[in-house]
């Protein structure tokens, strides 16, 4: 199933698409959101924003907005966690 | 030939790059800035195996040599630069061995520009915990390079850093990665085009900026030959140099990298979802910011009490010591009591900085940032503006340089043009003094009226600051396209030594900042209170004799000695069973002339002041200064503290103990001041609110001013911020005092 970050459960994880809206800013892919890694949302800030992740082992937290470019195929299996 | 070798530390935030460079360099290193920058540059000097010497420089921390901020384009800018004094005969990559692949980019790059480079990997110490077995010789030879395992909470590895560095010459300055293969033409095209120069070299230079304003661009023209490609493809060229890294990375991490699933998570999710939870994370921040003001106010208060009761004990000592004179006079008088001022809040800054220390170092302030941001946005602020913020509360200078990290421009202007509303430490001293003058004692549901009051004016300090971010980000047409992002680290336990550097170097740059001004001030108002031109200031001595025996004291002292002889009469009465009427008279006329002759002094020393020089420009400026119901000895502190704040009560300090042999506290003297006009104490209710109001909203430090001219590259902002808080000070504070008059 094709979603977004901001899409995204808590918990839920995803593989990262290959980018077709526009750029996502470089500090992002230099951190590992690069197609094919693999993604968590690990917790949504109050007001569900800013969203807190984890990319190719980096913990970061971006807004809602960047959070919507990220294209995923969702992983369905939630054993894991 | 003995040169030092060049070092430059390298690495992500958050790798422990400080620790090495502290462990590294031990007590022996300095603090500065880079030049016309606020970026901090941190050297050392550092003892390596054959009596070699290393000098190292710790710079800022860079995910990549793609720059997208001021602390980034440091480490850029010296890379490319070989004719820099500090260029690096060898570069040293910090790298967390939990977050290697990460951090191994920026590696790939500097390895790149054919620098001998080392790679550290630091935090060895979580590897069994975390489930990690690396193959470092494998990884060596995969990267040529030499690899020092550390770990800067044990202290182990640094010694082979340094043999490594003392053997830098041994280094591989082969690359990694072959960049010309995302655009083989183009850097075809390139080569012909600078035959000389080094391909990836050329690259970074001419990506320099695309994500960022123009610093100082070293430009790579146009040519017939040879066309700069639009921003959007060179940007499409970085994601493209980004993704060949990463699979460079990958493939060599696959061999050398082995990760026990089973072995990670755990500690970090738990907390987390504590700390980040939606009621638990609000309540706990709460409870950390007020234990933080509690620190403050409660446990500094001992060790300032100390100070100040030896720099009373220092002045005495010098006029006691030194033959009286002149020199003496300003050591005691002019230099002494300046100096006072702001030592006495030291310990308050310390336990500030201490605990922003441990906020960063734990990785807990990032949290924070996370669970503020939406909320914060409103405002035109980002998560990011708490910290500042925060800091804001020690002092504005540290705050508007941690504005640094905000990514939107916008947001960053803002958070920098509202953070000198929070109430700083400088301030303090002015509210501690006036609030134990004006607010009676008392107390309400178990809390004190003083302490009520002071944490009201912190909380018109946030409100002014909220309240004008709103203004601001309506009236600033500002189009700023720019992304928030911000890294969660692992938690840690801070490491102490670490902390008690932060501590000690962030106060001592602040009291050296602001001693310097003071000390200036104080010793020029020294010079112009204990001066004059006029014969009134010659024949002080003569004038306000005679006007005593022929009018007596002034209406103040007359009662205020009354007053203190009833009190004492009262006391021996209680004290003494048997009284001898006559032995009670003798030792009431001896107190009175005690009294009379103390006061006497005082009227000479104040009708002194008010004819030298000073005191002729403080009335120049008391009509301005009368409305708010100060008198021009206030009206010379304010004027002064547009300076620095806290230079308020060492001006009092100097202004009134000038001439003045008597020694007593400047409470005890501004407590004891007339107001000319209405002959009733000079420090009431309404004068008092309305130099509270005054203190809390004007725009008084020029350090600020200085810093902000310097982050905003213009002297627009500041003098905005100048005229603009300090019109609206003046106004409330008018308000204030003819409302509450």
């Amino acid at each position: 199933m094709v979603t977004t970050v901001a899409h995204l459960k808590r918990g839920e994880r995803g593989i990262i698409k290959e980018f077709t809206k526009g750029m996502l800013p470089i500090k992002l892919l230099e951190l590992g959101c690069l197609p094919g890694n693999e993604l968590e949302l690990i917790q949504i800030a109050p007001l569900k924003d800013p969203l807190y992740i984890n990319v190719n082992g980096s913990h970061i937290a971006i807004r809602r907005s960047v959070a919507l470019q990220i294209e995923l195929d969702l992983i369905e299996d939630k054993a894991t966690l | 030939m003995s040169k030092n070798i060049n070092v430059a530390l390298i690495g992500n935030p958050n790798t422990g790059k400080t620790s090495v460079f502290n462990q590294l360099t031990g007590l022996k290193q300095k603090v500065g800035n880079y030049p016309g920058i606020t970026v901090e540059k941190k050297e050392g000097i550092c003892k390596l195996p054959r009596g070699v010497k290393a000098h190292i420089l710790d710079l800022p921390g860079t995910y990549s040599l793609n720059t997208t901020s001021l602390d980034e384009s440091v480490v850029v800018e010296l890379l490319l630069n070989k004719n820099d004094k500090d260029f690096p005969d060898v570069a040293v990559v910090i790298s967390d061995v939990e977050n290697l692949k990460r951090n191994l980019f920026v590696f790939t790059q500097i390895k790149d520009l054919k620098i001998p480079t080392i790679l550290v990997i630091n935090m060895s110490d979580r590897m069994p915990k975390k489930g990690i077995t690396l193959d470092i010789s494998l990884l060596e030879e995969k990267l040529n390079t030499k690899i020092a395992l550390v770990s800067t909470r044990k202290g182990t590895g640094i010694e082979r850093i340094r043999e490594l560095i003392a053997d830098y010459k041994n280094l591989s300055v082969r690359p990694n990665v072959d960049t010309t293969v995302i655009a083989p033409e183009y850097f075809e095209r390139l080569r012909q085009t600078f035959p000389n120069e080094d391909l990836y070299k050329l690259w970074l230079v001419i990506t320099q900026d695309v994500n960022f304003m123009p610093i100082e661009k070293k430009e790579v023209k146009d040519t017939s030959s040879f066309a700069t490609k639009t921003k959007a493809e060179l940007k499409r060229l970085q994601q493209k140099e980004t993704i060949l890294r990463y699979q460079f990375i990958n493939g060599v991490l696959k061999e050398t990298y082995k990760v026990d699933r089973n072995a990670a998570k755990g500690f970090r999710a738990t907390v987390d979802k504590v700390l980040t939870h939606k009621v638990f994370g609000y309540l706990i921040f709460l409870v950390i910011l007020l234990t933080i003001f509690q620190a403050i106010y409660d446990w500094s208060s001992y060790p300032m009490d100390f100070i100040d009761e030896q720099f009373a004990a220092a002045s005495n000592w010098i006029k006691a010591t030194l033959p009286p004179g002149v020199f003496t006079n300003l050591i005691a008088e002019g230099i002494l009591a300046g100096i006072g001022g702001i030592v006495i809040f030291i310990p308050q800054i310390a336990f500030l900085f201490l605990f922003i220390a441990l906020l960063e170092e734990s990785g807990y302030m990032s949290r924070v940032v996370f669970l503020m941001d939406r909320i914060m946005r409103p405002f035109g602020l980002s998560g990011k503006s708490v910290v500042p913020l925060i800091s804001g509360t020690a002092c504005a200078i540290p705050a508007v340089m941690a504005t640094r990290n905000i990514e939107n421009w916008k947001e960053r202007l803002i958070t920098i043009l509202v953070t000198p509303f929070v109430t700083c430490s400088a301030r303090l001293p002015v509210y501690l003094i006036i609030i134990a003058l004006v607010i009676p004692e008392g107390r309400i549901i178990g809390l004190s009226y003083q302490a009520l009051t002071l944490t009201l004016l912190y909380l018109i300090g946030f409100g002014a600051a909220i309240g004008s971010a709103m203004i601001l980000n309506k009236v600033l047409k500002i189009k700023s396209r720019s992304f928030f992002m911000v890294e969660m680290p692992s938690y840690k336990f801070p490491l102490l030594k670490n902390v008690a550097y932060t501590v000690v170097e962030k106060t001592k740059s602040f009291v050296y900042g602001a001693g310097k001004i003071i000390l200036a001030i104080s010793i020029v108002l020294w010079f112009l209170g204990s001066n004059g031109y006029s014969s009134n200031f010659k024949n002080a001595d003569k004038i306000i004799s005679e006007r005593i025996e022929t009018e007596g004291l002034t209406g103040y002292n007359t009662t205020s000695i009354k007053n203190e002889l009833n009190e004492y009469e009262t006391y021996l009465k209680d004290s003494l069973d048997q009284l001898n009427t006559a032995t009670l008279k003798d030792s009431l006329k001896q107190r009175e002339l005690t009294l009379f002759e103390k006061a006497r002094k005082q009227e000479i020393a104040g009708f002194k002041l008010e004819n030298s020089y000073i005191g002729y420009l403080g009335k120049a400026i008391e009509p301005a200064v009368a409305p708010l119901g100060y008198d021009w000895k206030i009206g010379i502190a304010v004027l002064t503290s547009f300076a620095a704040r806290e230079v308020f009560v060492g001006t009092l300090a100097t202004i009134y103990s000038v001439g003045n042999d008597e020694e007593d506290t400047i409470k005890h003297r501004m407590a004891s001041e007339i107001n000319p006009v209405s002959k009733k104490p000079l420090f009431n209710l309404a004068s008092g609110i309305s130099l509270l109001l005054f203190y809390a909203f004007a725009m008084q430090c020029m350090s600020t001013l200085a810093i902000v001219k310097r982050e905003t590259n213009s002297w627009r902002w500041p003098m905005a911020q100048l005229v603009i808080m300090s019109v609206f000070a003046y106004i409330v504070a008018l308000i204030a005092y003819q409302v509450l008059k």
